[in-house]
């Protein structure tokens, strides 16, 4: 009888996008913030709007080792109704990092304008407090001759789950590239409090919300359908990699909803020097 | 030693060749200041320990950038004008007289209106003279990339003559092709100089997808062909994308020499013996393999290019 032969077996596997190694991701973020800031703007200073969130914590953390904790800025910008509990991670955060601590309340600024809408909806209400925020930021950016770090992530960029021109204007954004599940991976390799990873996600925008409620999905399913869509998977192919038709078709949905959000205005071409379609140049030309 | 069966070998001149391999990052269209951090890698070369090298190899686009859009028509150069601007530069650090050296330096290259991502190979001193411009082939219009909507292809790969041996200029995605470092190796390279830009992507593991990568290729077709490869890699952002440097030397062997860290501009030195050439094609004779089958590969290639259109639609622009 002959020898049985060995047949090998390898499972399947499944592509992952989303593999992080965080101590690189670290290295390639704060190489990115020197670059920026220091290298090409010739900026030593970065204000970043602390929510209490684990976004924004992880840019401070980040900004922090680029630049110096003295020469960062953490701006909590509270409205009446915005939670306690973010509040008081935003002074974790500052504290932990030892940033400096700014507290600017938004609440006359905002009602100032909304006592004259006061049908405004939530939605409403809460983009006009995002946009003050950034009102805040890039005021303070010039007070401090600093520069604001946005701290968008991907997965809410993709999924159009900002206020256009609000959370996103910051001109420089370090975890822009990064999946919100990459995020929390990240945050706790930098030693963010745990509190403020572990606790659901929200925009604080309107008492009570959370992110994934809003979104209908959870970040870990919407990220890997996200990661697969991007890399060029069908929505057909997507649900054979195991997730529900209704979770691909929301995602799908609102990312192919909200490409408008992740681009600059619509301009009206009419000549053949038009900036940024004939006229091109990059942005650190 | 024991004698070798066929009498006393012959002695082949062992030719050393000293390198230095250099990753920076230009200042974004500011040509002018680029000389000048080429000025300051020379300055920092003639003080070094080691002295100072016989080639000096810089990275892709290395006078205004890597990403420049249509602005390649406010960056781009003659290659005279490199030339000359080189030699000044040489010169003011090294003295009139100074010892003759060679470089290899990517830039954006204007040729009567027609543009190319180029790099040059070129002596430096008094009975100095341009051996090679290459102009890159393989231009990358996907993901981040849109070479081929700023600037036009390169035709041809050529291996020449130099005062440190018989070599070939590729840029960044020509060496992907490894088609590519094959007609560098028959034309009778012994080592192949790689410009790059390579934006870091793929943070998965402890380095960028990217460094493993291009380390990956390097080796395979540097054991392939028994050939050197000498690749410098831009560093810094440009507008979000991280370069990784890593440049590198790998023996032709497939073996790793010596790599630069991927972030920070860095000189790396270090000095290569051209016999190691001819040991590595005696043992791995591939090269010579390729050689006996390429009237076939040849008529293989023949074939395949007849039964595709006359050209893509890119080239068709």
């Amino acid at each position: 009888m002959s020898p049985k032969l060995p047949v090998l077996h390898a499972d399947v596997r499944e592509v992952d996008g989303l593999a992080l190694d965080p101590a690189l991701a670290e290295r390639w973020l704060v190489n990115f913030l020197r670059d920026e800031m220091i290298g090409r703007r010739g900026i030593r200073t970065a204000i970043v709007g602390v929510s209490g969130g684990v976004d924004s914590a992880v840019v401070a953390f980040l900004c922090a080792k680029a630049l110096g904790p003295e020469n960062v800025h953490g701006v909590r910008m509270p409205y009446r109704t915005s939670s306690e509990e973010s509040f008081r991670h935003g002074a974790l955060v500052t504290a932990s990092t030892r940033i400096h601590d700014i507290v600017i309340d938004i609440s006359d600024a905002v009602d100032g304008y909304l006592q004259h809408e006061r049908e405004a909806s939530p939605t409403r209400r809460g983009n006009v407090m995002a946009r003050q925020r950034m009102i805040v930021l890039f005021d303070q950016s010039a007070k401090y001759d600093g520069l604001p770090v946005g701290t968008g992530n991907k997965s809410e960029r993709l999924l159009g789950y900002f206020t256009w021109h609000a959370d996103d204007s910051p001109p420089i954004n370090p975890i822009g590239d990064l999946f919100k599940t990459q995020i929390w991976q990240l945050a706790r390799h930098l030693g963010v409090p745990p509190a403020i990873i572990d606790k659901p996600a929200t925009a604080d925008l309107i008492r009570g919300q959370t992110d994934e409620e809003d979104l209908g999905i959870t970040y870990a399913r919407a990220d890997r359908i996200l990661q697969l869509a991007l890399m060029g998977y069908r929505e057909e192919d997507i649900v054979e990699h195991g997730f529900t038709p209704t979770d691909v078709a929301l995602v799908m949905r609102r990312v192919n909803s909200t490409h408008w959000k992740r681009h600059l205005p619509t301009t009206a071409v009419i000549s053949t020097t038009a900036i940024n379609e004939f006229y091109l140049r990059p942005v650190d030309f | 030693m024991a004698p070798s069966r066929n009498g006393p070998a012959k002695a082949r001149p062992r030719q050393v060749v000293n390198l230095a391999l250099v990753q920076f990052a230009p200042r974004k269209g500011r040509v002018e200041q680029n000389f000048e951090r080429i000025e300051q890698v020379f300055a920092a070369l003639r003080h070094d320990q080691e002295g100072f090298p016989s080639v000096i190899v810089f990275p892709e686009a290395s006078l205004s950038g890597y990403f420049v859009e249509g602005g390649v028509a406010e960056v781009a150069l003659k290659s005279s004008a490199v030339y000359r601007r080189l030699q000044t530069t040489a010169a003011r650090v090294c003295g009139r007289k100074h010892p003759s050296f060679d470089v290899v330096v990517g830039f954006y290259e204007d040729d009567g209106g027609k543009f190319y991502n180029s790099a040059m190979y070129a002596s430096l001193g008094e009975h100095g003279t341009v051996r090679h411009v290459h102009r890159k082939l393989f231009l990358p219009t996907y993901g981040v990339f849109d070479e081929e909507r700023f600037v036009s292809r390169g035709r041809s790969i050529e291996a020449f003559a130099t005062p440190h041996g018989r070599a070939a200029i590729l840029i960044c995605e020509d060496a992907c092709h490894s088609v590519a470092v094959t007609i560098a190796a028959l034309r009778g390279a012994q080592i192949l100089y790689i410009p790059s830009a390579s934006p870091g992507r793929g943070l998965e593991e402890a380095e960028p997808a990217n460094v493993r990568m291009w380390r990956d290729i390097m080796r395979v077709a540097a054991a392939e062909h028994g050939i050197f490869i000498a690749y410098a890699g831009l560093v810094g952002f440009e507008g979000g994308k991280g370069f990784t440097g890593a440049s590198r030397l790998m023996g032709p062997f497939g073996d790793l020499r010596v790599e630069a860290p991927f972030d920070g501009a860095a000189i790396v030195r270090t000095s290569i013996s051209l016999q190691d050439v001819h040991v590595a094609r005696a043992a791995l004779p591939a090269l010579g393999d390729l050689e006996s089958n390429l009237a076939e590969l040849t008529t293989m290639f023949d074939e395949e290019t007849a039964r595709r259109p006359a050209a893509s639609p890119r080239q068709k622009r």
